[in-house]
């Protein structure tokens, strides 16, 4: 199998891996860096996000074998010790239910406020549709994503 | 039941303390089997260890808290409200407190269950002795080191004072109260004191959560632990017939490919790796049983419904009558698909099986079920078998069923390895113990602009409503009254799924008395409250709700909802339904973009009695009326020559933020003991907006899911 170096949470890292193989299964199995979740494996539900070079991803439908000269960060790293604006945010408005798919919430919502510092409701909405909550926690994702908003 | 029941209550049966040789003190106790009189502990205190209690409380030196929540966690809450109770009654900061998951072995320990919305139900009073009973142990020891009498004392937030003023924390004295005499009577608080309870408690969880530490299911992995991905029949009603595993060995990273049963097991050193070598088998199916599809489960029910095959489970009066009587009878059948749970966290389990023991670890809604049905599996003796639960990412029933720990089991039993057997999407889409598909025919009579007769009839694939159900609303409340059952048995595996039975019943039986409301010309709501008056003081014990509860609970929606005071432009939706012990009314406002129904916000009450955690009380409720809404507005699932049709999230609809209302939930205020609220806020959703549907269309939705309904729907064009 072959080699490839990639940078992970601002570390440069080794693995070996199909070149096929899924960013999501290499962070998980390889790189033990579970907090990325198995949700569908078809890019449908989001919980598998996570940021290259600051673009919220689906890291089930990237290859390890195209992600060369890029900054990968996962939910391990978006901050040093949890205090992201918006996983304080999470934690302000106790956001989680059953807490699987919240790690690729917090991703989307965090690559989302990067670019948009002031959204409006709808563009809040917008943004997010792309993750599935199961629980149905979307009242408080959405308020949570606003005063996230706030302290960035 | 009231909130200070305190009798027959023997402590010295359920509780056990010992000195921990770290330090601190170690409080054992039963918390489901506490308040039974037949609970026996053992004498010797050495014995004290996970075999006979599922729940402890350790108090160090330093009185830092620790309490092992004994529950499974699937997202419900009970990880933080059960502690929460016994940290009210031990009269600790919250602060102070660290909740840790029990870790549970199968010899001789409890029934632990998540499911039914029971746990804060059954657990309130045994937690909140337990909690006070300790606290008393404390007091007692501060007692004795000052030579005073322990009513003179007074202990609050983990500090006991004398008369004196003198202070001692509780880790200066639990040496001494471990070796104490368990009290026979120990003083619970009034609920005006309660500083824990009723104030937000943030999930115990949240730090892990947001910063993705393992925690799940699919999360655990131990050294040389291999991924299982496992082939079943792809249709109910199939068997294996013949397999090629050439292709599946040669992937990178297969180590091995095992048949058992009608399944066939891949097993490599990563999941992706497991997942492509299962892709890779070729594999023929025969003929075990026929393949069944919705058309035709479609026509059986309704068969059944024109049928006379009925089991009745309850009657009351004469409907017979009633029908023949009166001034008009009105009939409408409900329909619903087959659901699968989905829930986030694709079914996984770890096994280890070895000569010495079973290791078992994973999401289980039930440990001990599981356990015993491994150890008969496998030949083995229970109390050979260590299990340990996972958080759960979510549970909605699916992991009740335990299939996927035998599985684990069963293939680490033929691979002598560790394995941990990890669903796909679409494995755990098709592999599923669905929601059954149900129909409800209702007809009622009306006579002098009353409703005078009421038939409900059931037709399910492979069950029917259990227990109180055909006693719910509207039962003692229409003076002819039957409900009957009919069944259809099937070889698609099905199972409870969020609020069983009632998840689609309540939509039934609320859109119809929407229907009757309009038919009488009465307000939806007034309807209601006029007929819960004929069971407010009912002397029928197989009545279970509460006619008095269900009304306060009604009117407090109809005035945070501004019922029939709402703006121009939008359109409001009643129901109400009482399930797992709970009472709910809701309310969905609905407005129209270009035609099309925008379900904007819902505001619910609910009456769950003492309100633990409110913010966690809030979550439950938000979710399940949106869970709810979602699978009524867009859950479709049917099958063909015994296949799934639908297999991903690209084809099979969850609601999503786009199409979220806003949730108000109010509380009724009161002091009768808790029950839960992983279930009742989810029934009378649907029947809420399809009424809300209704004003706005004047379209009467009799099928889920709604969405098929309005694009079919003419006024649509």
């Amino acid at each position: 199998m072959p080699n490839y170096t990639l940078n992970v949470n601002g570390k440069q890292v080794s693995v070996t891996a199909d070149a096929d193989t899924p960013l999501l299964w290499v962070l998980r199995d390889e790189l033990n860096l579970v907090g990325t979740k198995f949700g569908c494996g078809i890019a449908q539900c989001g919980a598998c996000t996570v940021h290259i070079d600051g673009v919220a991803t689906r890291s089930c439908q990237i290859q390890v074998s195209i992600l060369d000269n890029t900054k990968i960060t996962t939910i391990e790293g978006l901050s040093k010790d949890g205090n992201h604006p918006v996983q304080e945010a999470w934690k302000e408005i106790d956001v989680p239910q059953c807490g699987y798919c919240q790690a690729g919430q917090i991703m989307t919502a965090s690559a989302f406020l990067a670019e948009n510092k002031n959204p409006s409701e709808e563009e809040i909405r917008n943004a997010m549709h792309g993750n599935i909550c199961r629980c149905a926690s979307y009242n408080r994702i959405e308020k949570a994503v606003k005063v996230a908003s706030q302290k960035m | 039941m009231k909130l200070h029941k305190n009798d027959n209550f023997s402590r010295r049966n359920f509780l056990k303390t010992s000195v921990l040789a770290s330090g601190g003190m170690l409080i054992g106790f039963n918390f489901l089997t506490a308040c039974k009189p037949e609970a026996k502990m053992p004498v010797d205190i050495a014995s004290l260890n996970f075999n006979d209690f599922n729940a402890f409380i350790k108090i160090s030196d330093e009185g830092y808290v620790t309490i092992f929540s004994p529950n499974p966690e699937i997202g419900q809450g009970v990880k933080t409200s059960m502690p929460m109770i016994i940290a009210e009654e031990l009269d600790v900061e919250w602060k102070t407190v660290t909740v840790a998951q029990g870790i549970l072995d199968t010899k001789n320990y409890t029934r632990q269950v998540a499911g039914g919305s029971q746990s804060i139900r059954q657990g309130w009073d045994a937690l909140r002795q337990t909690g006070a009973t300790a606290k008393q142990m404390l007091v007692n020891a501060a007692a004795k080191k000052w030579n005073v009498d322990a009513t003179t004392l007074k202990a609050s937030k983990g500090i006991i004072t004398n008369e004196k003023g003198e202070k001692l924390g509780y880790g200066a004295v639990v040496k001494e109260a471990a070796l104490l005499e368990v009290p026979e009577k120990a003083q619970l608080k009034e609920t005006k004191d309660f500083t824990i309870i009723g104030q937000d408690a943030i999930n115990v969880d949240i730090d892990k959560i947001i910063t993705g530490e393992p925690l799940f299911g699919l999360d655990y992995k131990t050294e040389g632990m291999l991924y299982a991905s496992v082939l079943r029949p792809p249709a109910f009603g199939q068997k294996l017939d013949t397999y090629d595993d050439a292709k599946a060995k040669a992937v990178n990273g297969v180590s091995d490919v095992l048949k058992f049963g009608d399944k066939i097991a891949v097993l490599a050193s990563s999941t992706w790796a497991a997942m492509k070598g299962k892709k890779a088998l070729s594999a023929t199916w025969k003929t075990d049983s026929k393949a069944e599809s919705t058309e035709k489960h479609d026509k059986i029910l309704n068969k059944i419904l024109d049928g006379k095959d009925f089991d009745v489970r309850r009657e009351d009066g004469n409907i017979k009558k009633a029908f023949s009587t009166a001034d008009k009878v009105i009939e409408r059948t409900y329909n619903s698909p087959f659901l699968p749970h989905n829930c986030m966290e694709p079914m996984n389990f770890y096994a280890d099986v070895t000569a010495d023991k079973i290791h078992l670890v994973g999401p289980i809604q039930t440990p001990q079920w599981t356990a015993n049905r491994v150890a008969k599996l496998l030949e083995r003796k229970v109390d050979e078998i260590h299990l340990e639960m996972t958080r759960m990412g979510g549970g909605f029933g699916r992991r009740l069923y335990g299939d996927f720990a035998l599985e684990a089991a069963e293939i680490s039993n033929l691979a002598k390895k560790p394995i941990k057997v990890v669903f796909s999407r679409e494995d755990d889409m098709t592999a599923g113990t669905y929601r059954p598909a149900i129909k409800y025919r209702i007809k009622a009579s009306l006579k002098d602009g009353k409703v005078t007769g009421y038939h409900l009839k059931e037709a399910a694939v492979n069950g029917n409503m259990y227990g109180l159900i055909p006693n719910f609303f509207p039962a003692g409340c229409i003076p002819n009254y039957k409900v009957e059952t009919g069944n259809y048995k099937s070889n698609i595996t099905t199972g409870a799924w969020r609020a069983p039975y009632t998840n689609f019943l309540a939509f039934a039986e609320q859109s119809f008395f929407d229907e009757l409301a309009t038919e009488l010309n009465v307000d939806a709501i007034q309807l209601r409250l006029d007929l819960l008056q004929n069971v407010k003081n009912t002397d029928d014990k197989r009545i279970e709700y509460s006619g008095q509860r269900m009304e306060d609970t009604i009117k407090l929606v109809r005035e945070k909802s501004n019922w029939g005071k709402n703006a121009e432009g939008t359109y409001q939706g009643f129901a109400a339904y009482y399930s797992h012990n709970t009472h709910v009314a809701e309310v969905a406002e609905i407005e129209l973009k270009d035609g099309i129904p925008v379900i904007k916000k819902v505001t619910v009450a609910v009456d769950c009695g003492v309100v633990v955690n409110p913010t966690g009380a809030k979550n439950q409720v938000e979710g399940g009326v949106i869970d709810g809404i979602g699978h009524a507005m867009y859950a479709d699932f049917s099958f063909k020559d015994g296949k799934p049709e639908y297999k991903n999230f690209d084809k099979y609809r969850l609601i999503r933020m786009g199409e979220t209302p806003k949730v108000e939930v109010h509380f009724v205020q009161n002091n009768l003991s808790p029950t839960g609220l992983g279930e009742p806020g989810l029934p009378p959703a649907g029947g809420a907006v399809a009424n809300a549907i209704n004003a706005a269309l004047g379209k009467r939705l009799y099928n889920q899911p709604f969405v098929n309904e309005i694009k079919k729907s003419s006024i649509l064009g």
